[in-house]
């Protein structure tokens, strides 16, 4: 049965997708700090803006470069390092500008859209921005070449697969040549845009005012000169992500939702021709081995401890149950979904992860056989 | 300040994850049983109302769930085409801008235009004149907003245009809809939160930076799912006694007892820090052992919210 190594091993780059607070982030980062552990050098790449991940790895703040996580800080946890953990929090807005500096044809043009207002109020907000950022800094670091693997953690969004069409929607979105065509109808450009835009247009300026069109023309004008840059960087991103060497892991919980929404995902991920490596299932309520019924169980407890107690502990025990018996049904809903692909079960901890010591648990499920995890969750290493 | 519910306009936010569809639903039908005609707005296209409710897709319509309650799943596309069709009057003159090349250019290009479109229709949902012909009015619009991180810069759109269309039309508008939400007699915002660290964590900036950054009134936090205090201390420690000679079943039951008294205790520990960290009220929640979500939980969650 799966470990996390099968979906790992011989790749070198895992992106983790899956909708908000399904434990993404905690999952990229134990997935980094386990196979760092294991003796790769791996950055791990998140993108949240509440600086989860600092949080866990005890850095004061992440930037938007790599920083290596102490070693020492693992010896405590009884874990050794045997590799490297390097950690960054993307800026969109910083990579977005790098971006502007790196494509743009002059010195002029660099400045006239660093300078834009709008450019400037909307680089952050820019619908599908962070997801493309996200993966244009991930392409940059695999150019660069300094790790082993990476790991990705995909921006939290309710629409899951935003990311995937991130790259053609930006450069759809800095295509200023057509803009330009409508912002200028004179010469041969008014030829081509032809009476109806026109109208279109006056139209268009009676419902927004001039103001905002000639603001977004001069903004559009000013990237259209970086269009083919963008266009030839946004195709090698989408060739990095189908790439044999990457792989995709959904993470999700065990709830229904989530369930149905990672069903939904892996088979986009595969329409879109993607590899995906399997989904790591989080904060799974474990079935126990209850051969018993509730009565028979609270009989035997009622040997162990008086009444109150004992029925206040099977009825919890109840309670407990039919929460395992949904995540089973779940997870085998999924498992039927993914054949043969992975589906990794991490159980739901009693404390709260949080802190690297947590992540170091996890990490213990991550690269378990089902075999392991099974006897992990009973002996109540949890 | 009005109470949360008196409010016209009310936003459901927080982290992913938290239980924001399903708290804006019970709050949903927690205004509709005080009488209230109640609309709930989904943003993201997710549609659990449909799903709660048992019945087909929702859509862009205004659809009657249950007695004083409508959902409506707010899709931007028709969203704006609604929004031209009142600028312009003419359906005509509509129609040739919706086919347009230029239009559409700039419909998909413009950064943040569907979040304000967006806005743009939960305003007329909650205006007690619609601007849509023959609509009928609500008392109470309530928002399951987007997450945190997006949903601030969701909810910051208005100004960000008001500030870059310097006058027309569209500053004016801007301008109205950020003044509607950020007026704390109208418009108010519940926060859901968990209790585990990272949740609380968020829920304290996220305050902070929609009252001071956006100048939004919070007026609660729900701590949700909270675990029930089956185990005293006391009986904690009979457990831990216990589990040396039980077997089988009931080794199974009195491990899952002392799971819960651990997990119950840090919860209660996230509980004090979220109510140290945040400056709104703190109302808690309790987890609902139900494999899914039905109305009748959704109406015993509602019981609690208010």
């Amino acid at each position: 049965m799966a470990t996390v190594t099968d979906i790992t091993d011989g790749r070198g780059i895992c992106i983790c997708a899956g909708s908000g607070g399904v434990g993404k982030t905690t999952t990229s980062a134990a997935l980094a700090a386990g196979l760092a552990a294991r003796g790769q050098k791996v950055a791990v790449l998140t993108i949240d803006p509440a600086k989860r991940l600092a949080d866990s790895l005890g850095l004061e703040e992440l930037g938007n470069t790599p920083k290596m996580v102490d070693p020492a800080l693992f010896e405590p946890c009884g874990v050794e390092m045997r590799g490297e953990l390097w950690a960054m929090m993307l800026d969109a807005k910083a990579t977005f500008d790098e971006l502007v500096r790196k494509h743009a044809p002059d010195a002029e043009t660099r400045d006239r859209i660093l300078e834009n207002r709008i450019y400037r109020q909307l680089s952050n907000a820019l619908a599908g921005s962070q997801e493309y950022m996200a993966m244009e800094k991930l392409f940059e670091i695999h150019q660069e070449g300094r790790y082993d693997f990476l790991v990705l953690d995909t921006p939290p969004s309710r629409n899951a697969l935003d990311f995937l069409d991130a790259p053609k929607r930006l450069t759809q979105f800095i295509e200023g040549r057509g803009m330009q065509m409508f912002m200028k109808p004179t010469g041969v450009a008014a030829k081509v845009v032809g009476r109806g835009s026109s109208m279109a247009f006056s139209v268009l300026k009676r419902v927004t005012g001039l103001d905002l069109i000639s603001d977004l023309s001069e903004f559009f004008q000013a990237f259209s000169g970086m269009v083919d840059g963008f266009r030839e960087r946004a195709k090698r991103v989408s060739e990095l992500l189908a790439d044999p060497a990457t792989t995709f892991v959904v993470v999700c919980g065990p709830q229904g939702e989530p369930i149905e929404e990672a069903v939904y995902f892996h088979r986009k991920l595969v329409e879109a021709q993607l590899p995906v490596g399997g989904v790591i299932v989080n904060k799974v309520h474990y079935e126990t081995e209850a051969d018993l019924t509730s009565g028979e169980v609270q009989a035997d407890l009622s040997e162990l401890l008086d009444e109150g107690l004992a029925e206040r502990v099977a009825r919890n025990f109840a309670d407990y149950q039919a929460l395992a018996e949904r995540d089973a049904r779940n997870v085998e809903h999924l498992q039927r979904e993914l054949q043969p692909k992975a589906v990794i079960r991490i159980p739901y901890l009693d404390e709260d992860v949080h802190d690297l010591e947590a992540l170091l648990k996890i990490d213990r499920y991550l690269f378990a056989s089902e075999e392991q995890r099974e006897e992990l969750a009973a002996s109540g290493a949890a | 300040m009005p109470e949360l519910l008196d409010k016209r306009l009310v936003f459901v936010t927080g982290k992913g994850g938290v239980g924001k569809s399903t708290i804006s639903i019970a709050l949903g039908l927690a205004a509709a049983s005080r009488g209230k005609r109640t609309i709930v707005c989904e943003v993201g296209g997710q549609e659990t109302a449909s799903r709660v409710f048992r019945r087909a897709e929702i859509g862009f319509h205004e659809v009657e769930v249950s007695d004083n309650l409508w959902a409506i799943s707010i899709d931007p596309d028709q969203s704006l085409r609604e929004y031209l069709l009142l600028q312009l009057k003419v359906r005509a003159m509509r129609d040739m801008l919706v086919r347009s090349r230029v239009f559409n250019y700039l419909a998909a290009a413009t950064p943040g235009l569907k979040e304000l479109v967006t806005i743009g229709k939960i305003w007329e949902l909650a205006q007690p004149n619609r601007k849509v012909k023959k609509a009928a009015e609500y008392d109470l619009v309530i928002v399951d907003a987007p997450a945190t991180g997006h949903g601030i810069g969701f909810l910051q759109t208005p100004r960000t245009f008001a500030g870059i269309a310097r006058v027309g039309p569209v500053h004016a508008q801007a301008e109205a809809l950020d003044r509607f939400i950020t007026n704390h007699d109208t418009t108010g915002v519940a926060i859901v939160s968990l209790p585990e660290e990272m949740p609380v964590n968020e829920s304290a900036s996220l305050e902070a930076s929609l009252t001071s950054e956006i100048g939004m009134a919070v007026d609660r936090v729900y701590m949700n799912a909270l675990y029930p205090e089956r185990f005293s201390t006391g009986d904690a420690s009979e457990l831990e006694d216990a589990l040396e000679r039980a077997e089988g079943s009931a080794r199974s039951a009195v491990r899952a007892a002392l799971s819960e008294h651990r997990r119950c205790r840090s919860q209660r520990e996230q509980l004090q820090r979220l109510k140290a960290a945040v400056a709104s009220p703190v109302k808690t929640l309790p987890f609902i052992f139900k494999p899914a979500l039905d109305v009748p939980s959704l109406q015993r969650l509602a019981g609690a919210l208010v």
